[in-house]
């Protein structure tokens, strides 16, 4: 594997040996000295055309606990806005030295095109693209499911027969198009809640269950209910009528929220809208892992760039 | 002006006759002997077109020479069989006034490579608010008798009827680019499955669609002339079928890429395939090609679009709309139309010559390769293959999206107003041609 640019490039066996491996790393964050020596003399950059901060220190630590250099790169009063292309941005850095390339862009495609135009060699790694995919919140939110249920006897296992459901704004969401793919390959059974205007066409070619009520999806007993964070400015484009209707219809109020099952985790991305999608009630409650979810991100990433950057040598052992 | 003799050409609807073509038109037809010091061209194996007719053509000139210039894409057209061109109004300045078309018609004249026939905006500054000066346009030394917003749909329905009423008036056609703009915001690509997965913003079919249903009614209530711009959807191809049955008077287009390409091609987001309206899926591609086949869809036309590099290496969002087309258009034809049965040769002077220029009232081609008649001759090898590549355009641009692909065909010579522009397979020097040397 050179890039990881979309869960669907992702198979079960794959998917579940960045899990084992996350899992490893985890451990390391419980020693005294937590730093591991393995990407040393490598340089990892951080290259954020959208802003993330969230995405970008999880990415930062990743890449330090394995003793990679580190450059963030924000476009933010850099050249990039000052009208440079993402092509010489691309080459720029990998003319620093960049033997990987963490991507946030706000147009969908941009990590494909990175690794795949021509333009540079490095690694790249999705850190989210537009509306299209965010693969390692994927990886941390499958990882984060993973433990939960199985606690110490996580190891080697997939997701099979576990019933997910995704809440929100599919259309717009790359959290979610990421989730459908690994979340599936992983045996996991995936069921999308939404109103129709917010589901993306051809829907009913993904291999999901689609409800057009919360309530309905809720009563399958789901083992996880992951919130997607909406944008209140979509209900100016007509997607839907109001804050206050679509918390009432979509939200996982704190009424929902009690009647989930006493296993059922609470997911959320973040950052989070409580009152909107979410009630407090259910994003405080021991059901919530949105904690969780941020510290595992560092592992699952720290996986991720071990296994794309380490080179051949460390892969084998 | 020196004398061709172009000597064995296949002609359509009937076997091999020598051409001659002396004084800008063709002289005699027949079994004919060299005269001396007549230029011969041997067109033994090659198939005898009347010139290729572009009704939608983007020559960027004035104000995006980077992209293209009147002498760059009328060099472009010649490669690619065509003497005819219509320049899309989308300039800056926009083709709006009387002014702006009789340089551009007057550049393309001073080059010599084909006529350039200037479409006239239907709204100043294609804003979409008040209509052009079109009897100006149509008036002037231009003689604009095509209008459109192109690249941007005229979308009030107020503003359309009565554009449609006006342009009768100088015997002028509107060529409507059907794009609802409230169904369309940001779009992307084709609306559908993959534009689902990809995360790109949908250009649903009904948005062109819907436009093409009002469109067609308006112009049969107040009884004018309509012409569609690259219809890409099988819905189109419906409701305009619908409207010739019922009499309405639309033509429609379809570009070659629309009748080659699908949406697939977007998924490794590679900008070279985004265009407006966007590759649709293969059922589109298929109900296109039967519409061609069938009449309702009358002609096809480039919309090249010349874009430069930097446009189009970029993220897909940010990269520009659309293709050239004029080189590689008579070949994609041929693989699309004629390799598949659907058209014959007589066909294809007719949807890429007779039709475009009866559309956009341009005289000399409503009697191809008559004796008399202006000599307008693509000389075309039906039996050449060649791997496409941006070294086969002759434009300013390199976006095409055929690189790779084996096309067949190949035009072996253009004869312009009784002037070579493609000799041998190349486009010929300015010098050469004995016009003036621009850019």
């Amino acid at each position: 594997m050179k890039h990881l640019l979309s869960t669907r490039d992702l198979d079960r066996d794959t998917a579940v040996r960045i899990l084992d491996i996350a899992e490893e790393m985890s451990r390391t964050a419980d020693r005294a000295v937590r730093k591991l020596p393995t990407l040393r003399g490598k340089t990892v950059v951080n290259l954020f055309f959208e802003d993330s901060t969230r995405t970008r220190l999880s990415f930062e630590s990743a890449a330090k606990r394995l003793s990679a250099d580190v450059i963030t790169f924000s476009a933010k009063g850099s050249s990039v806005s000052k009208g440079e292309s993402l092509k010489d941005t691309a080459q720029t850095l990998e003319a620093m030295g960049a033997d990987a390339i963490v991507v946030r862009h706000g147009v969908s495609g941009a990590a494909e095109l990175l690794a795949h135009a021509g333009w540079i060699d490095a690694t790249i790694v999705n850190a989210g693209d537009g509306t299209h995919e965010h693969p390692t919140q994927a990886l941390l939110d499958a990882y984060t499911i993973r433990s939960r249920r199985f606690g110490d006897d996580a190891r080697g296992r997939d997701l099979a027969g576990l019933r997910i459901v995704i809440v929100g704004d599919i259309l717009h969401s790359r959290v979610a198009r990421s989730n459908v793919w690994l979340l599936t390959a992983l045996g996991a059974h995936v069921h999308l809640v939404a109103p129709r205007t917010l589901l993306p066409s051809g829907i009913s070619t993904w291999p999901v269950t689609v409800h057009e009520s919360l309530d309905d999806a809720l009563d399958t007993g789901p083992d996880a209910v992951m919130m997607l964070r909406i944008q209140s400015e979509r209900m100016h484009d007509a997607y839907f009528p109001s804050e206050r209707e679509y918390a009432r219809e979509w939200g996982l109020t704190a009424e929902r929220a009690t009647r989930l099952g006493p296993d059922t985790m609470v997911m959320h991305p973040g950052p989070m809208n409580r009152g909107l999608e979410i009630s407090s009630v259910a994003a405080d409650s021991p059901a919530s892992t949105v904690l969780d979810q941020v510290s595992n991100g560092v592992f699952v990433r720290m996986a991720v760039l071990y296994l794309l950057v380490a080179g051949e040598s460390q892969e084998e052992s | 002006m020196t004398s061709i003799l172009v000597r064995a050409a296949a002609m359509l609807g009937g076997g091999r006759e020598d051409l001659r073509i002396r004084d800008g038109e063709i002289a005699s037809r027949g079994s004919l002997t060299p005269e001396r010091g007549e230029t011969v061209i041997d067109a033994d194996g090659l198939v005898a077109l009347p010139g290729l007719v572009d009704l939608h053509t983007h020559l960027r000139e004035p104000g995006f020479e980077a992209s293209e210039t009147v002498l760059t894409g009328t060099r472009a057209a010649a490669a690619g069989g065509f003497t005819a061109v219509h320049a899309m109004a989308n300039t800056s300045p926009v083709a709006d006034t009387a002014g702006v078309v009789e340089q551009v018609a007057r550049l393309g004249d001073e080059h010599g490579y084909a006529t350039v026939r200037p479409i006239g905006a239907v709204t100043v500054g294609l804003a979409g608010e008040r209509l052009a000066e079109i009897g100006a346009m149509a008036r002037s030394r231009a003689a604009v008798r095509v209008f459109s917003d192109d690249g941007l749909c005229v979308a009030d329905p107020l503003l359309m009827r009565r554009a449609l009423e006006y342009v009768a008036t100088f015997g002028g056609v509107i060529a409507q680019h059907a794009q609802e703009p409230r169904l369309t915001e940001g779009a992307q690509m084709n609306e559908g499955a993959l534009s689902g997965e990809l995360g790109l913003a949908g250009w649903p079919a009904v948005a062109e669609e819907a436009i093409i249903a009002r469109d067609v009614l308006l112009a049969e209530h107040v009884g004018a002339r309509l012409h569609i711009c690259h219809v890409s959807t099988a819905g189109s191809v419906d409701i305009v079928r619908w409207a010739k049955a019922r009499g309405i008077s639309v033509t429609a287009e379809v570009t070659p890429h629309h009748l080659l390409l699908t949406e697939e091609l977007a998924r490794g987001y590679d900008a070279r395939f985004k265009v407006n309206p966007p590759l649709r899926r293969d059922e589109d591609v298929h109900a296109l090609r039967a519409a061609l086949a069938d009449g309702t869809i009358d002609i096809v036309a480039t919309d090249h679009a010349p874009h430069p590099s930097e446009a189009k290496e970029c993220a897909w969002a940010e990269a520009a709309f659309g293709m050239v087309g004029l080189e590689s258009a008579l070949s994609v034809v041929q693989h699309t139309m004629i390799e598949s049965g659907m058209l014959d040769w007589a066909d294809i002077a007719r949807v890429l010559s007779e039709a475009p220029a009866s559309i956009g009232r341009l005289d000399g081609y409503d009697a191809p390769l008559a004796i008399g008649a202006p000599a307008h001759v693509t000389l075309v090898d039906p039996t050449a293959a060649r791997t496409w590549s941006t070294s086969d355009l002759r434009g300013r641009s390199s976006n095409t999206p055929f690189a790779g692909r084996v096309l067949p065909g190949r035009v072996m010579a253009t004869i312009h107003a009784g002037a070579l522009t493609v000799s041998d397979g190349e486009v010929v020097d300015a010098a050469e041609l004995g016009t003036k040397e621009g850019d």
